[in-house]
């Protein structure tokens, strides 16, 4: 709100303090919300291309070209749809489910630093607040279950609970190691930290621990937002849809708001926390743009997207975890990983005088090893395709 | 300790085994076929809906009687001796007026046999596979036409003297026919 307030003061100079602040509120959150509601169209449409094109499929075609509009026709579709209550169902309960998990995926907005000043505020306990506001969402959902007065609502929220709350306790002490490098909980810090291009990137420092440590985040976080194959609160061939199999129209539309808005919210943490944030990959001043804001939102919302299409890349590729299966990566594999990252980083912050220097010379191959094989991955995939095409030619 | 760590690389490791497959055919073509837009290639001689060129037949009922599924109907009456003779396209004349020639493509099984025994190979199979109805009487196709133009002359007149000899060949089909029949 700092960057907001500042501009909007010169703008609004003649308005009292307290006007000052409302507007320097609502303009922010009208563009979040805004982002927020228009995502999920882009982001169920490139799941569906995605997941299309992995299974040698078009995915939709019809509505627009290549399908572009289809996701706002089901949107639309959504909207004009009657919500159903059940009759069993606690309607008060019901109808406040869907609006505490918007509010949980929307509030940890508020931390995500698009830009050097472009966050609506920078709190000092900025990655504690995304892990606390992040977790409200957890309630709605066992809402959701218990109020739909359903048995399969109730085993899926019952199941995103004990999901949720596994997985929350990895996720937190992988962000543990991070904090204690920077010394800070706020995010802004924590890019700042990582100023200078690609090889200061936290994922790219300390390497053999910091992969391990963003794996783990990472794996805990596809989980959080209950996503495949971590995604057995809503399996839809054991539950019918877990807890939000009685909602339908807008209500319905909620949850799938809030779940993409997650996975967004789960993105944008993971690159700020390893991949330097709104911090251009390039050595170049330019590429970081001119001005307090620059190219900030580009860059964050394209590590942030890169993310989710690693989400769906993984989504199309494994199958659903058993619930067993599911407990077991999370206390058994997870944790006992993180805790011994957390003693390790920790005794390294302490007993290492004057930061790592021995991870700087590292960073650079490292650097260069890792977008070689990015290239080649690349290439290598594009000769597949071409000798495809040869073949169904042939 | 030791198997744990095997273990965990193992999962690790065979996720990356899967992805590097979704990831191969992230960059396939796709097999999808934009139907009404694209078809499929036919392969020669496919056998889709049946044809029968009106003007060419010659009311033998050799296709009827061939037919598995008994999908062809034929109403024939001799045709008059003192009206104008006419003749099919291979020169063969056309002695019965054909009143009703039907087909019932819903019972059509495309087995083709009709096809081999017509003597002026006038029934044949089109590659034409879009014809589905809302109406089941739709797939009743009638071929016999009430004003259709048949040929006065006879195309192949030259060889008159030997028109007896092509008629004799034309039998052994029609047998043939009825021994498969049998």
């Amino acid at each position: 709100m700092d960057f907001t307030y500042s501009l909007l003061g010169a703008l609004l100079g003649g308005l009292p303090p307290w006007a000052r602040i409302a507007v320097a509120a609502a303009v922010p959150a009208v563009v979040l919300i805004t982002f927020m509601a228009v995502g999920p169209i882009v982001y169920v449409y490139a799941e569906r291309k995605f997941s299309a094109f992995m299974q040698d499929r078009l995915g939709p075609m019809r509505v627009g070209p290549y399908g572009l509009l289809q996701t706002i026709a089901d949107a639309i579709k959504l909207l004009f749809k009657e919500a159903i209550f059940p009759g069993q169902a606690d309607k008060v309960l019901f109808t406040l489910a869907p609006c505490l998990v918007v509010l949980g995926a929307f509030l940890s907005f508020v931390v995500v630093p698009f830009g050097s000043h472009l966050q609506t505020v920078d709190l000092n306990v900025g990655v504690f607040y995304v892990v606390a506001v992040s977790s409200i969402s957890t309630v709605g959902l066992i809402m959701a279950g218990w109020a739909s007065n359903n048995k399969y609502a109730l085993f899926g929220a019952m199941r995103s609970a004990a999901q949720i709350v596994s997985y929350e306790i990895p996720a937190v002490m992988s962000l543990l190691t991070i904090v204690m490098i920077v010394g800070s909980l706020s995010l802004q810090d924590i890019v700042r930290a990582q100023a200078g291009g690609l090889q200061h990137w936290f994922i790219f420092r300390y390497f053999p621990l910091m992969p391990i440590v963003f794996l783990v985040f990472f794996t805990a976080s596809l989980a959080e937002c209950n996503r495949t194959p971590f995604d057995i609160p809503e399996a839809e061939s054991e539950l019918v849809a877990g807890f939000h199999t009685e909602y339908s129209g807008f209500f319905f539309a909620m949850f799938f708001m809030a779940e993409y808005t997650e996975m967004f919210i789960v993105s944008a943490v993971a690159s700020v926390l390893f991949f330097g944030g709104w911090m251009s990959p390039f050595p170049w001043a330019w590429t970081q743009g001119i001005g307090p804001i620059g190219f900030g939102p580009f860059w964050l919302i394209f590590k942030s997207w890169s993310f989710i299409f690693v989400h769906m890349w993984l989504r199309w590729t494994l199958p659903r975890l058993r619930v067993d299966q599911l407990m077991y990566v999370a206390w058994k594999v997870l944790l006992p990983i993180a805790l011994v990252l957390v003693v390790v980083f920790g005794a390294l912050v302490i007993y290492v005088p004057g930061g790592f220097a021995w991870d700087q010379w590292l960073s650079w191959p490292l650097t260069a090893l890792v977008l070689g094989s990015l290239v080649f991955f690349m290439v290598t995939a594009f000769r597949y395709r071409l000798r495809r095409a040869q073949e169904l030619a042939a | 300790m030791i198997t744990w760590l095997k273990d965990v690389w193992e999962g690790f490791y065979t996720v990356l085994v899967g992805m590097k497959i979704t990831w191969k055919h992230l960059f396939t073509k796709s097999a999808t076929l934009q139907y009404p837009e694209e078809k499929w290639i036919l392969p020669p001689r496919t056998r889709m809906r049946l044809f029968m060129k009106y003007e060419d037949c010659i009311g033998c009922g050799q296709c009827a009687r061939a037919c598995p599924v008994n999908c062809i109907y034929i109403k024939s009456d001799k045709r008059a001796p003192t009206a104008a003779p006419i003749y099919a396209a291979d020169g063969t004349q056309i002695k019965l007026d054909v009143h009703v020639f039907d087909i019932d493509m819903s019972l059509c099984c495309y087995c083709n046999l009709c096809t081999y025994p017509c003597p002026t190979n006038c029934i044949y199979m089109t590659p034409e596979y879009e014809f589905a109805t809302g109406e089941l009487t739709n797939h009743l196709y009638h071929f016999a036409k009430p004003n259709a133009k048949f040929l006065t002359v006879n195309p192949k007149p030259k060889p008159a003297p030997p028109a007896p000899a092509p008629a004799a060949p034309a039998a052994p089909p029609a047998g043939e026919a009825g021994g498969a029949k049998a």
